[in-house]
């Protein structure tokens, strides 16, 4: 694997578009040609080499590219989105759509993330070592097709809308979320470690909630069915099973209603 | 104005019956001329296709219903927006786009008029606003009148004449163009929860069905002699086994007689026909009527109708048939927009995909091709999608690929999913009909012109009309054989002169040109029964003052206005 090193060496006036930045527009590209992809920055387009000093060359594809980012990227928006292989890791915070629309390879922010990151990711891992924003993992806004697989891992906190519309795929918050956890999934795996605020799993029809903390409001469409043994994400624990939400309509399978479930740590 | 002379190109004329010879079309201040000066510029389309520019008779591409699909659709543009180089504007949207998109590309096809197939009296500001934005296409805009309390009340008391001199004040407040019809009786049933499924089901509280609705509007039509006929989406749109309610609403203009000045010769326009020829009784035995409706259709001579194909795209559905918009929600549970219009009907608007893994879609596709194959007279068969509604605008070009080719609509259907449920349900796979490039000519240009009233000045290129003239990089002697092909050719002109100006150069945008907005203005003496009726509906029911009602100049700065004496029938 050929590793690429971009480091920060100009901030941007306004907040930059870095949608070339990822294995795939990489591949094949030595670091001259790199250099010369372009970045948007409101109505303007500049260059990979007018905000980043550019070493090494990339592999061949992007499978055998791996991509490192220094330096302030807090003003720096779709860091690894759309990427299909190859790893990307970002030694600092960053803002929003990075990892978004994810189809596959190894994307490491060692900092926080901003609103909107990971939406409708559909494989890969997403590792943010900080905390992340709203919307994470969820659908585009408007859109009805969520986070559908890969691995979405937060290990601090994250804020509201996490999850809307998911349909599949593993996404992990080890902090708290706010409100509107998995509002409207359709299937997937949602593990909170933490707390929730409000509404968890509001008009949620198919898929899995597990919460070790606790949730401040429980929503009125949730039953509980009774305890559970499991072990979720390496844990072995007593959950309440709660099926729900029971004010959505609800697809029937082989003569039996599918419900969703919301497992709560005991 | 400048001068043009478009040599050595294959010409292909319906209105002249010029089919493919090499033929000289001159230019000269915005028309068509016999010859022109020695100074002219010189277009060499050798080894080209020559076509008037095309008009578009029903798409919905301006007014609240496609805003409301464009603000709650912020995913439709996210991946399908962005600026060419030139003088263009950002070009946004998929299946909604902005008005800019809207323009250039009917023009970078060779579409020089698009009619707006359904404008809310109430909102016609709005309709004008952002027609007047749209780049480069002329436009006109259709007033709904099949749910509008006016009409029902004027109709369910035989009152043709106020019927008549309500639309025609209608016309003049909304700078309107004919009368359309959608769900006729049954967007009003919708505000009681209900539906009119036939087209003898009475509206509640009207006591009028909408055989009674149909007939009375096509007599108001006649009586005024406007240049478009009566325009119908018929009742029971896109359910199994509404081609009995097509067949029935079709043999409605039996008997009424085409009376205008422009050449017009049917009384009624059955549009998207494709959602109205369903056989079977539910969504698992759904089945191609597509012979048995265009049977009707081919006989009687009252008829104009468009196709309304399936493109198998992801786009928003948008319509005045609320019930039809509900019903469509609660099948695919996607989002879901619904609103009452006060007096006058109603909308909805629900995004869908059409997949070719769904059997009844693939059948809804192969109907929409059936129904132009089986046309007798193409002069009388129009192609459309219904934007967005069957599928965008822009896969025209795909649409004449299935249409022109019997090899490639084959692959495709044998490339389906359940491609044997499909062949089986449908009659597709036994047409060997291709559509010929005249054919296309008058499916496309001089028919829908003639049906519109237009067909005088546009739709072809015979000395004297508008200078509308699409050049496509098109060889008829050696036609492209690959559906990508016969595509890029139709999707981008060699040349488009709108007006006698090159607006579209090799597929770019090289000129805005001088769009216009056409609308019918129908001199009428004062009816003081209706404005009575007019004065006092507005003061009880409307939320909105009389004053603030009428669509003022500025609104449509760039007009073409259609002047006739209405009084005279
Ligand atoms: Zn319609
Ligand atoms: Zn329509």
């Amino acid at each position: 694997m050929n590793t690429v090193t971009l480091t920060v060496k100009k901030q941007p006036e306004l907040y930059l578009e870095l949608e070339k930045v990822n294995p795939d527009e990489f591949a094949g590209k030595t670091a001259a040609e790199i250099e010369k992809l372009p970045v948007y920055m409101g109505k303007e387009t500049d260059t990979i080499g007018d905000f980043f000093t550019v070493a090494g060359n990339a592999g061949a594809t992007a499978a055998e590219t791996k991509i490192v980012i220094n330096g302030d990227c807090t003003k720096m928006k779709y860091i690894g989105a759309k990427m299909t292989d190859g790893e990307v890791v970002v030694n600092s915070s960053c803002d929003m759509y990075t990892g978004s629309w994810m189809k596959g390879g190894k994307l490491t922010v060692n900092g926080d993330v901003h609103s909107f990151c990971g939406l409708a990711l559909k494989g890969g891992e997403f590792t943010v070592n900080g905390n992340a924003g709203n919307y994470l993992g969820a659908a585009y806004r408007g859109d009805w097709r969520g986070m559908s697989g890969g691995v979405l891992r937060v290990k601090g906190n994250a804020g509201s809308d996490v999850a809307s519309f998911m349909t599949g795929g593993t996404l992990i918050v080890e902090g708290d979320v706010d409100i509107h956890l998995g509002t409207h999934m359709e299937g997937g795996t949602i593990i909170l470690k933490g707390n929730a605020n409000r509404r968890v799993g509001g008009q949620l029809v198919k898929g899995t909630i597990y919460v070790f903390g606790t949730i401040n409001v429980m929503m009125p469409g949730y039953k509980p069915v009774g305890d559970v043994e499991l072990e979720v994400d390496g844990t072995k624990a007593t959950f309440t099973d709660y099926i729900g939400d029971l004010g959505e309509r609800h697809p029937k399978s082989k003569g039996n209603i599918v419900y969703g479930h919301l497992y709560m740590k005991k | 104005m400048s001068e043009f002379i478009i040599k050595n190109g294959h010409v292909f004329d319906p209105v002249q019956g010029i089919k493919g010879d090499k033929k000289d079309i001159a230019i000269k201040d915005g028309k068509i001329v016999d010859k022109v000066g020695s100074s002219a510029k010189v277009i060499d389309a050798k080894g080209k296709t020559v076509m008037a520019g095309a008009l578009d008779i029903h798409s919905h591409v301006a007014g609240p219903k496609v805003n409301a699909g464009r603000w709650y659709r912020p995913e439709d543009k996210h991946f399908d927006s962005h600026k060419v180089p030139g003088i263009t504007r950002i070009e946004g949207g998929k299946s909604i786009p902005t008005v800019f998109k809207t323009g250039y590309t009917y023009a970078r096809m060779g579409f020089g008029f698009v009619m707006e197939a359904a404008m809310p009296p109430m909102y016609a500001r709005h309709v004008h606003e952002e027609i007047h934005d749209t780049p480069i296409i002329d436009e006109a805009a259709l007033p709904v009148f099949g749910n509008n309390w006016f009409i029902l009340e004027y109709l369910k008391n035989q009152e043709i004449e106020n019927a008549a001199a309500y639309i025609a004040w209608i016309l003049k407040q909304t700078k309107g163009y004919g009368i359309k019809c959608v769900n006729p009786g049954g967007t009003e049933a919708w505000a009681w929860g209900l539906n009119c499924l036939t087209i003898h089901d009475p509206v509640p509280y009207f006591d009028i069905t909408p055989a009674e609705i149909v007939t009375g509007l096509m007599k108001a039509n006649e009586y005024l002699g406007l240049p478009h006929s009566f325009h119908v989406h018929q009742n029971d749109l896109g359910n199994p086994g509404n081609y009995t309610v097509t067949m029935d609403t079709l043999k409605l203009a039996e008997g009424i007689k085409p009376r205008n000045n422009f050449g017009r010769e049917q009384v009624l326009h059955s549009t998207h026909l494709q959602f109205h020829s369903y056989g079977g009784d539910s969504f698992a035995n759904i089945c191609s009527k597509a012979k048995e409706v265009m049977d009707v259709f081919n006989k009687n001579k009252n008829l104009t109708m468009d196709t309304g194909n399936v493109t198998m795209d992801e786009t928003t559905t948008m319509t005045a048939d609320g019930p039809f918009e509900h019903h469509l929600h609660a099948l695919n549970h996607l989002k879901w927009f619904n609103v009452d219009v006060e007096l006058e009907t109603g909308a909805g608007v629900v995004p869908y995909i059409y997949s070719p893994n769904v059997t009844v879609n693939c059948i809804q596709w192969a109907i929409g091709l059936e129904l132009a194959l089986y046309a007798k007279d193409p002069m009388r068969c129009f192609i459309t999608t219904d934007h967005p509604n069957a599928g965008p605008f822009t896969r025209y070009p795909r649409v004449y690929s299935w249409l022109m080719s019997k090899k490639i609509r084959d692959a495709y259907l044998n490339s389906f999913k359940h491609a044997d449920k499909v062949i089986d349900a449908t009659t597709l796979a036994e047409l060997d009909r291709e559509i010929t490039l005249y054919e296309l000519a008058q499916m496309t240009r001089a028919g829908p012109a003639k049906a519109l009233g237009l067909g005088t000045d546009y739709g072809g290129l015979k000395p004297g009309m508008t200078a509308d003239v699409a050049i496509y990089n098109i060889d008829p002697d050696n036609f492209p054989t690959s559906g990508p092909e016969i595509e890029k050719a139709f999707a981008n002109v060699a040349w488009f002169f709108k007006n006698g100006t090159i607006c579209v150069e090799n597929g770019k945008v090289v000129d805005m040109g001088h769009k216009e907005t056409f609308w019918v203005d129908v001199k009428m003496p004062e009816n003081k029964q209706v404005m009575h009726d007019v004065r006092e509906k507005f003061l009880k029911y409307y939320s909105l003052n009389e004053a603030n009602y009428p669509v003022p100049e500025s609104y449509a700065p760039h007009q073409h206005i259609i002047a006739i004496d209405g009084v005279q029938g």
